[in-house]
């Protein structure tokens, strides 16, 4: 539910009173003005990219060629996407792609949930260490990481997997996931998980029925960037895969030496399955029992 | 309903040299209220949070129905709690609010149904039923509060400053409210304040805090009249007692101020033998009253402050160089500058050891 806090004193209507000085509302006016200019640009700015991707992935191959290019979809056709689509791997990628994208989300939130609790609310031996450790993942180079994985993977029989990207995408998120619901945690206040333990309920029934529902805009946002993270490295499923790519790692394999409408027709790929995603988290960003933040 | 007993209980926070809780006994009977007051960090909270089970004691034992909860987790405890903050759980509706520790016993659905709406009724609270507390008041929340407490039908009902967050006037309402529905439901409640008012009001025995101890234990009149201590005479009332040094003199006078008035008979008897002894004098502001200068017993005193509060006029006075608060009625005319005559009556004098502060009594 929201709640109309700005109470509008309309200035159109009534007759200006003498003695009021009716210039600090016409300053606030411009300035609420400027500001929804700055929005419509700043959402061009991202949107327009995507948009021209998606008409161009969207468009037959030889319109790609027209100059100039029209800004409306004229000739709607999917033959780009369909031969896109058609072409080695790339169905494959794309299978793989959500399933790496799904499965570190499930292993990072499974890891990364409990831990940021820990941080937040025990003080245990060692825990200024472990947040300084945590970011040391981070501070390494993909590539620094991945070539001891992809040895470390050749190895065990791991390497050319799923669960091989899945696994160097869950330390990557890992650090990120535990800082931002150790940071919701925080946020929880004491006394209602107490409460929750006066009226019957265990330390894990609290944690589950009460402390972690609270977190759930937190959790949100760890997981939209952690799918993001996901869906976008290239670097790393490069070096860990060969068959088994992700649809980053195909397309950019396959980059140098394709035709203009399969690029479009890859960046749009790319893009989609994100929004997709960040759509539907979007609710658990911003809605709170009753309240929304806006 | 039960009793609680809590036996000699120690308690020290990690990383604290300091007791919270410094071998503190206590019975509270059964169908009893008890409040625990003192200033914060007095070790009253932590004495309520051991009793429910959020913090453990280093030593002592506390029983609820005689029966040893002392390590007990609280959900093993029977018992609700009213917290300070409210802490309602705000991802839930009112309704699964109150509901939910009997969600947690799984109580019949008939029952449950039957028991949120007893409590809903008698807090008001059946029109916001299906709100969710971001959408309540303070008070409405509280009430929330209250409800989810009382529906569980526990041993023993704890409340940690329920009042505290509310403003002054909704405060005084709750207050009633509060104390009529604990009395509806006769269980045996704990409750923790810091307002001494609200410990007179509500409780059937008080328990008067400082320092990790109870310093006084009793009926709140019974503490209000005779603090067992200048630190409890000190902290009840308002404005708090007055304590004036003074002296009783081997004749038997007390000697205050460089003015003397007649000392009770023990305190005479026993400075007759000892050849005078210095004693601590506390009287209430409500127990001076204002009187003809020079006339048998008053002492005089210097008008400094003179404060209308509706009800009475609060006087600062100056009494041979020490500061004490007289409460006169209202229509007393009085100015600021102005000499007055005071008397202090007799059968509300309390005395207290200059070294110990302690209580003399007979």
């Amino acid at each position: 539910m929201s709640h109309a806090t700005t109470s509008r004193t309309d200035a159109g209507t009534t007759r200006p009173e003498p003695g009021v000085d009716r210039r600090p509302l016409a300053r606030r006016r411009r300035n609420r003005v400027l500001l929804q200019v700055a929005c419509i640009l700043i959402t061009l700015f991202m949107a327009l990219p995507i948009y021209l991707i998606a008409l161009a992935a969207m468009s037959s191959r030889q319109s790609l060629q027209k100059f100039p290019l029209s800004f409306i979809p004229d000739n709607f056709s999917t033959e780009t996407m369909q031969t896109f689509l058609q072409s080695t791997g790339i169905l494959g990628g794309l299978i793989n792609s959500v399933q790496v994208g799904v499965f570190t989300l499930v292993l990072s939130l499974l890891i990364g949930v409990p831990a940021g609790y820990a941080v937040a609310r025990f003080a245990f031996r060692g825990r200024e260490p472990y947040q300084l450790f945590l970011l040391f993942t981070r501070a390494l180079p993909i590539v620094v990481l991945s070539v001891p994985l992809a040895q470390l993977f050749l190895q065990t029989g791991l390497y050319d997997s799923v669960l091989a990207v899945v696994l160097l995408h869950s330390a990557l998120a890992l650090p990120t996931t535990i800082l931002i619901t150790a940071s919701v945690f925080l946020g929880v206040p004491r006394d209602v998980e107490e409460a929750a333990r006066i009226f019957g309920c265990s330390p894990v029934q609290a944690f589950l029925k009460v402390v972690l529902p609270m977190a759930i805009p937190g959790i949100a946002a760890a997981s939209i960037f952690t799918f993001v993270m996901s869906w976008n490295e290239v670097l790393g499923a490069s070096i860990l895969t060969l068959n088994q790519r992700t649809l980053p790692a195909q397309v950019l394999s396959s980059l140098a030496e394709s035709p203009l409408a399969y690029r479009f027709a890859g960046g749009f790929l790319l893009v989609v399955p994100a929004l997709v995603f960040i759509f539907f988290m979007r609710r658990y960003l911003t809605n709170m029992w009753g309240s929304t933040i806006r | 309903m039960a009793d609680i007993s809590i036996k000699g209980l120690h308690k020290t926070y990690p990383g604290s040299t300091e007791l919270a809780t410094n071998n503190v006994s206590l019975e509270v009977a059964e169908g009893e209220f008890m409040v625990l007051l003192g200033p914060s960090g007095c070790g009253k909270t932590t004495l309520l949070r051991m009793v429910a089970g959020l913090d453990f004691p280093d030593k002592g034992s506390i029983s609820i129905g005689g029966r040893d909860v002392t390590y007990l987790p609280p959900q093993d405890r029977n018992l609700s709690m009213v917290f300070q903050s409210y802490a309602v759980f705000p991802h839930r509706n009112v309704r699964t609010n109150i509901a939910f520790g009997l969600m947690m016993k799984k109580v019949s659905r008939e029952e449950l149904e039957r028991k949120v709406k007893w409590a809903a009724d008698l807090l008001q609270l059946s029109p916001y039923l299906d709100r969710y507390p971001a959408n309540l008041s303070g008070g409405q929340r509280q009430r929330v509060a209250v409800a989810r407490a009382i529906v569980m039908d526990a041993d023993v009902l704890l409340m940690d400053e329920p009042l505290s967050n509310l403003d002054a006037l909704l405060r005084l309402d709750f207050r009633a409210e509060l104390k009529k529905i604990v009395q509806q439901l006769g269980s045996t409640t704990l409750y923790v304040t810091h307002d001494q008012v609200e410990a007179m009001s509500l409780s059937d025995r008080v328990a008067v805090m400082k320092k990790g101890q109870i310093a006084q234990l009793g009926h709140p009149i019974t503490v209000y009249e005779e603090p067992a201590d200048r630190f409890v005479g000190g902290f009840i009332g308002s404005p708090p007692m007055n304590f004036l040094d003074g002296r009783i003199t081997q004749q038997g006078a007390l000697e205050v101020g460089g003015q003397s008035i007649a000392a009770p008979e023990f305190l005479a008897r026993a400075a007759a033998r000892t050849g005078g002894t210095p004693v601590m004098v506390g009287i209430r502001a409500e127990n001076i009253s204002l009187e003809q200068r020079g006339s048998e017993g008053s002492l005089d005193a210097a008008v400094e402050v003179v404060e209308p509060l509706g009800h009475a006029t609060l006087l600062t006075v100056d009494l041979g160089g020490q500061t004490v608060k007289v409460q006169v009625p209202a229509t007393a005319k009085v100015s600021a500058g102005e000499t007055v005559g005071l008397r202090f009556e007799q059968s509300a004098l309390r005395f207290f050891d200059t070294e110990t502060q302690l209580g003399l009594t007979a």
